[in-house]
């Protein structure tokens, strides 16, 4: 069987992304599930400290394209480089980060190499299929998990036929592992100007600028996030000030954003951020899987819902039955009474 | 010449408001009991498709959706909001489709309306939230793609310049033409229906619409031929059907699950000021918070 691929993405400040080094952490259990070899791609200029960041991850080939013309990230021109890489090496399985490069790129090669690919998967495993209709056994398939029908249902996909079975996962969702810190691979430089065309270089970039979103949850230790059930952009604002007392971030679900009580860098779920605090705090949220998908990780859940059979319940450490504008002021209130 | 723009968009079930009937007993999704819309974030690639028709005399607006014949209210809907015409691609061969399938038959009915010079759709569908439809139609028209587009700052008959709303910051990027762009919900909304034109259009219908109407639309359809919207099969589009529906899709469903939450022993508190007050003190003392 062949190996196992990672593209890892490179970072403002020249390094490889978190997403990335999650990827190569299941990447490299998926490698030892399958006894392959586990394979790194690096498309920019001037990374930093490469090898010595990547091996230990348990990465045995870093393929390296190094060239002015490929940092910062351009779609056509990455789509190239890999596109040439992977007709030599024909991976297994392909993991992107599910970012707003990931998602850019990894469909753009899955259409040139006509294979498959599942958006945003909370899950991966190894499995066999048995196809019914054609009475065909297929072994050590990619099973590709994620929500689906807006976190209504839980589709496991495959791709019996085409190579490589591709996915993107979003940041958080897998667990950054360091494998050995003494792993050692080797790297394979990549030609790049040997590959590109004239036309890859459709689009230039003219500006770029970081506006680092003041929004932080995904770093929060505790957050207090609310649902379509806090029932306004008013009541949000006691979300707000239980949050800074206990020096915690807002958040929200999906159903909430799309009311605008809040803005969707505060999303938590499968289409917004994936968190693990310490403290989970659900006002008014339901418990749809999309949103369960963003923070069932978190060491402590407490719901506060007036419905008692609120899915999310199911996953509280706590429950409290009432309606957040009148729970949430007596939190506020019983905090600073027993926190001095 | 015209400046032809060709809008993508998608005919969805509301996923967001997903009420008590929304799953059958037996676990899969009710779709009957799910409202059909016009999919966010095409909407919000319709509106940037017309305001450059505002600013361009020239321009088109052309929307193209695949779908059942019900799909053809999203047309009627884009039209009441500006669109010049719209076109249903439509047959029993592409059901099962995935993204993969599906890019490949918008990209030949795109190929049918060229010259084009910018296909705009937007950036995901709700009931999917891939992305990938997009990304994957460019690849198949072989012309270069624009993610994440919130504003498109400048236009002429060779080359585009927009910015793009990216996690961590704003990218603003100049583009050969044609291209394909995908619009993100931090994009302006769209307009809202237009009296002249919904009189206009009330009427506009496929083929098939045409075919289960009672009324009698032979006489009007002679005088307003721009009412007929067209629909286009696998075979008019010289589709090859090893790419098309389930044959044409490498990825496969092989399980659904409803959602199933695990159980997990969770303590029922009152909204008691004793429980609450009980509650603080132990996220407190196990130093959670504070």
């Amino acid at each position: 069987m062949n190996n196992i691929f990672v593209y890892c993405e490179v970072t403002e400040e020249r390094s490889i992304a978190d997403v990335s080094l999650e990827l190569l952490s299941k990447g490299r259990k998926l490698a030892d599930d399958l006894k392959v070899k586990l394979e790194a791609v690096v498309i920019g200029h001037k990374v930093t400290k490469l090898e010595a960041l990547l091996y230990p991850f348990g990465v045995d080939v870093i393929h390296y394209a190094d060239d002015e013309k490929l940092f910062p990230y351009t779609t056509l021109p990455h789509t190239t480089v890999i596109i040439e890489l992977f007709k030599k090496e024909h991976p297994e399985i392909v993991l992107f980060g599910a970012t707003s490069i990931g998602r850019d790129l990894a469909p753009r090669v899955a259409s040139a190499l006509r294979c498959g690919l599942t958006a945003d998967c909370t899950s991966l495993e190894i499995g066999d299929h048995f196809d019914n209709k054609s009475q065909t056994e297929y072994r050590n398939l990619l099973f590709q998990i994620r929500p689906a029908f807006g976190g209504n249902i839980i589709a496991t996909i495959i791709n019996p036929e085409t190579r490589p079975q591709m996915a993107t996962v979003r940041e958080g969702v897998m667990k950054k592992e360091l494998y050995s810190v003494k792993y050692k691979g080797k790297l394979n430089k990549i030609d790049a100007r040997s590959i590109l065309k004239d036309e890859d270089f459709a689009v230039t970039i003219i500006e770029r600028h970081l506006e680092k979103s003041r929004i932080d949850i995904k770093n929060a230790q505790v957050i207090i996030s609310g649902g379509y059930g806090v029932g306004s952009k008013e009541n949000f604002r006691l979300l707000f000030e239980l949050a800074e007392i206990l020096g915690a971030q807002v958040g929200a679900s999906r159903a909430a954003v799309d009311a605008g009580f809040v803005e969707h860098g505060r999303q938590v779920g499968q289409t917004g951020v994936t968190v693990r605090p310490k403290l989970y705090i659900a006002c008014g949220i339901s418990g749809a899987v999309q949103h369960r998908a963003g923070m069932d990780q978190s060491a402590q859940i407490i719901s506060i819902n007036t419905d008692i059979n609120a899915p999310i319940n199911q996953i509280a450490d706590y429950t409290i039955i009432g309606n957040v504008a009148d729970v949430i002021p007596r939190m506020i209130k019983y905090y600073r009474k027993n926190s001095k | 010449m015209r400046f032809r723009i060709i809008v993508l968009a998608k005919q969805v079930p509301d996923t967001r408001n997903v009420g008590k009937d929304a799953m059958k007993a037996d676990g899969t999704v009710n779709r009957a009991a799910l409202p059909a819309i016009f999919n966010p974030e095409d909407l919000h690639a319709l509106e940037q498709a017309l305001s450059i028709k505002d600013k361009i005399p020239y321009a088109e607006v052309i929307l193209l959706t695949m779908g059942p014949t019900r799909a053809a209210e999203i047309i009627r809907e884009a039209m009441y909001r500006g669109a010049d015409h719209g076109y249903l691609i439509t047959d029993r061969k592409f059901a099962g489709s995935d993204t993969l399938a599906t890019s490949y038959a918008l990209s030949l009915a795109v190929k049918k309306l060229a010259p084009y010079h910018l296909v705009i759709s937007g950036r995901q569908a709700i009931d999917g939230d891939t992305a990938q439809v997009g990304p994957q139609t460019a690849e198949k028209l072989g012309i270069p793609q624009i993610t994440y587009a919130e504003e498109i700052l400048s236009l002429d008959a060779k080359k585009i310049i927009v910015k793009r709303r990216l996690e961590r910051g704003v990218e603003v990027v100049n583009s050969t033409l044609p291209a394909l762009i995908t619009v993100h919900s931090s994009a302006p909304p769209c307009r809202q229906r237009i009296g002249k034109l919904l009189m206009k259009y009330k009427h506009a219908r496929t083929v098939t619409e045409l075919q289960n109407e009672t009324k009698d639309y032979t006489e009007l359809y002679n005088e307003r031929p721009y009412l007929l919207i067209e629909e286009w099969s696998a075979e008019e589009l010289k589709a090859d059907n090893e790419w098309l529906g389930l044959s044409g899709s490498p990825t496969k469903v092989k399980k659904i699950e409803n959602v199933v939450f695990q159980h997990k022993e969770s303590k029922i508190l009152s909204n008691s000021d004793k429980d609450i007050e009980k509650l603080m003190q132990t996220l407190i003392s196990s130093h959670i918070i504070g």
